[in-house]
């Protein structure tokens, strides 16, 4: 029984919402732990947030003020804001409910659990404290998600879809923490910032997961160099850019007709055997970053044109 | 306050647990023992644990024009069983065989030789105002010479206890999902019960649905592509096209997963192009199915589809043009159509029903309209009737007049006081009304559910069992008292 191409496609998205909600969490708790160890005159606040979801805008029609309150709560439970939270867990609930029939039954009840609960907790928007937990609670339930699939879903073409989804959800948001974290690092970095620096790389690799993992490979003292080779062509580590891209690139061999995407996945490993971290100034490497989002955005295109 | 069967009201009511106060019919003496055992804390977390249950398995039914446009509602369910005894049940099973038997044969006959008429059983002129009888399948005979592949046909019972069939739903009847959710639920939640009771199971319906859809298969090859065709999401029984889908390990497909190629076969559009497809369970109302023939402007369906069905080269179930005997002056002759096709008595009785066209019967309808219940032969959902003894003084002389006007248009029952049950209502136990709903699935072999989907009238007094309407549901267990 071959795949209908809708199906293939709800599995797909049904992978980047649940995804997007997991990284949406993710960086709020970071960003929240961040500010608590910066100093008071370094103004990173809560702008950035909105600049990695590209929100900037549409917050700006609904609010006047950009601070955590605001912005946790856009982030978060914001009806009208289409990659909020609970808009994209609601997203991934409606389209579960069409592939309900694909997925096994724990996975339905599970995401729509998930929504459920996100919906009590987090549209609340003056309660800070449990903030923290609850984003929590979304990351690991998302996490129990992801392993029950892989535990009990058939690893047949919806589950390479669904991979699929999640690793180029993936591969987006990596390379918007490293554009919008770079950017906004410290410009003239002189001796009295200097150890704030490394904070904010630590962000960086938290906001991925990545910082234990980091130490590992790395045996390192924290630097720009390192993180960022780390965060995009580090084969193993699941955040990696070049992972990400691995892991689409293997499932693509289990599909038909498949060489279209595959020709655009080899352009950007082109483009990252290229790169030269080191040298790569604050504006050419977001002109770099730049050109790896275009690419990732063909590889969405050739998926969609092939198989939906 | 624990439940106390000595207050329960039974009088005016065929009660289907209960048969004077304190006093259980033999078949629910466990339970009605047990109930009244539990706490109201335990009572609480009973209806917790039901609503804990439901809300996680994501048993949902969907109501239109809701605050926030349509949303999905948590099914509503009561957590006491409805009981039948197997023996009981056992013939309302061959009543329902022999009825969408014969049903069948009269479909077919309808489309074909029209016997039936031309032997001055059925009169020409109900035929010809039938809204649902589809002139392009006449001269067609689907596989099997079967129309009606799923049949859910409303059981009540009376003040005597008898069951009568209400209605036969033919053409796209729903709610068997909820009869194996609910099954589910009662589980969970009262696991101890099943130790108790030798109750039958249920859960064998989706391997018989597929196995009645397999053996529709235009091409003979071992696992034939079936699909369940559904208008989508924001259908109110989407959630059971999906649930049905899964558990038959079927496809499910809305009208733009599919298209008609020039061989007048039907294909699916897979990520490997496209995929022929053999059996259609299709959730879209006749006129829906095919913008072709029917109305152009529906997107819900497939062009082409009645094409391919006729060339032979899809089955559709059910047929379209089955709802022909879903039609109210149908049902009153289904009496006769099992005498004509079958030679049998019938074993299940209607509700008694007068046909106007018989000049008794609407001399007695004229003269007691007010003790009667109206319909219009062609109207569904209840529109267009009158209920006698709920209507006024000026209601019942209009209907004299439109039924005097165009009496082959009407039938007319006495009205029914359903039978009761006990049902959980705000930590007490009261008897509300209720229905039943078994289905019947027809292809080599007819086979019918163990019970049905049991619908209760939440509201007190009342008789509407819909859900849209705030009606529920319990589980229905056909028990074997036998082997106890």
């Amino acid at each position: 029984m071959s795949m209908l191409s809708r199906v293939a496609s709800n599995i797909y998205w049904l992978g980047r919402y649940l995804e997007r909600a997991e990284n949406t969490a993710r960086i709020i708790n970071v960003n929240t732990n961040l500010l608590l160890d910066l100093p008071k005159y370094i103004k990173l606040g809560w702008q950035p947030l909105l600049e990695i979801t590209s929100t900037s805008d549409s917050f700006k029609a609904m609010y006047t003020e950009v601070n955590e309150l605001n912005v946790s709560y856009f982030l978060m439970a914001e009806p009208n804001n289409p990659s909020s939270i609970l808009s994209s867990l609601m997203a991934a609930r409606e389209n579960a409910r069409t592939i309900r029939e694909i997925i096994p039954r724990e996975v339905w009840e599970q995401i729509n659990s998930l929504y459920l609960v996100a919906k009590e907790q987090l549209s609340q928007p003056k309660n800070n404290r449990h903030r923290y937990d609850n984003l929590n609670k979304i990351i690991q339930s998302n996490q129990a998600i992801t392993g029950t699939l892989a535990g009990s879903m058939t690893h047949d073409e919806g589950y390479d879809f669904l991979r699929m989804g999640r690793n180029i959800e993936r591969a987006d948001m990596t390379t918007r923490i490293i554009d919008v974290r770079t950017a906004t690092l410290l410009p003239n970095v002189d001796q009295d910032i200097a150890p704030f620096e490394t904070i904010q790389w630590m962000s960086v690799l938290k906001s991925l997961t990545g910082y234990q993992m980091y130490r590992r490979q790395m045996r390192l003292r924290i630097n720009r160099k390192d993180v960022l080779s780390f965060l995009l062509l580090d084969e193993k580590f699941p955040r990696a850019l070049k992972h990400t891209l691995k892991q689409v690139e293997y499932c693509l061999s289990d599909l038909p007709n498949s060489e279209q995407i595959t020709h655009e996945l080899s352009q950007l490993y082109e483009e990252l055997a290229h790169a030269q971290l080191k040298t790569l100034k604050q504006e050419s490497l977001h002109e770099f970053i730049d050109d790896l989002q275009l690419g990732i955005h063909s590889v969405h295109d050739a998926l969609s044109r092939q198989y939906f | 306050m624990t439940i106390n069967w000595s207050h329960y009201e039974v009088e005016n009511f065929y009660d289907e647990l209960i048969s004077a106060p304190n006093e259980s019919r033999p078949v629910a003496q466990h339970l009605s023992d047990y109930l009244s055992l539990l706490s109201d804390a335990d009572i609480k977390e009973f209806k917790a644990a039901s609503d804990l249950a439901i809300q996680t398995m994501g048993i949902t039914f969907r109501v239109y024009n809701d605050e926030e446009g349509s949303i999905d509602r948590a099914w509503p369910f009561d957590i006491i069983p409805r009981l039948i005894e197997k023996k009981q049940w056992q013939t309302i099973e061959l009543g329902l065989k022999q009825r969408v038997k014969a049903l069948n044969l009269f479909i077919d006959d309808l489309y074909n030789e029209q016997k039936i008429i031309k032997d001055g059983i059925f009169p020409s002129h109900l035929l010809e105002k039938s809204k649902n009888f589809l002139p392009k399948c006449k001269g067609f005979s689907p596989p099997l010479g079967i129309w009606a592949h799923i049949c859910g046909s409303d059981l009540v019972r009376d003040n005597d206890g008898t069951f009568y069939v209400l209605e036969d739903n033919l053409r796209v009847p729903s709610g068997v999902s909820y009869m194996l959710e609910n099954r589910q639920v009662m589980k969970r939640v009262f696991p101890d019960m099943f130790e108790k009771y030798n109750i039958l199971p249920v859960d064998d319906y989706p391997s018989q649905l597929y196995d009645m859809l397999a053996a529709l298969s235009p091409r003979d090859i071992p696992e034939p592509e079936i699909v369940v065709l559904t208008p989508g999401i924001y259908n109110s029984a989407y959630f059971e096209h999906a649930y049905l889908a899964q558990q038959m390990g079927a496809e499910l497909v809305v009208g733009d997963d599919l298209v008609v190629q020039d061989d007048n076969c039907v294909y699916m559009r897979t990520i490997e192009g496209l995929s022929r497809v053999d059996v259609i369970y299709r959730r879209i109302d006749d006129l829906y199915l095919d913008p072709e023939v029917f109305l152009p402007d529906s997107t819900l369906g497939v062009p082409g589809l009645m094409r391919a069905w006729q060339a032979g080269n899809v089955a559709l179930a059910n047929a379209p043009g089955c709802g022909v005997a879903d039609d109210k002056v149908v049902y009153s002759f289904v009496p006769e159509i099992i005498e004509y096709y079958l030679g049998e008595k019938a074993i299940l009785p209607n509700v008694p029903t007068y046909k106007c066209i018989n000049p008794d019967d609407l001399d007695y309808v004229i003269n007691n309209i007010e003790k009667l219940v109206v319909k219009p032969a062609n109207e569904s959902g209840g529109y267009g009737m009158l209920i006698g003894p709920h209507a006024t003084a000026k209601e019942h002389a209009e209907f004299r007049k439109l039924v005097q006007a165009d009496p082959r248009n009407y039938i007319a029952q006495p009205m029914l006081i359903l039978s009761t049950a006990p049902t959980f209502v705000d930590q007490k136990v009261e008897p509300r009304h209720l229905d039943l709903r078994p289905f019947i699935l027809s292809a080599k072999d007819i086979t019918v559910t163990t019970g049905g989907l049991t619908r209760v009238a939440l509201i007190k007094g009342s008789t509407v069992v819909n859900s849209s309407q705030g009606g529920g549901s319990k589980d229905t267990w056909i028990v074997d008292m036998e082997s106890v």
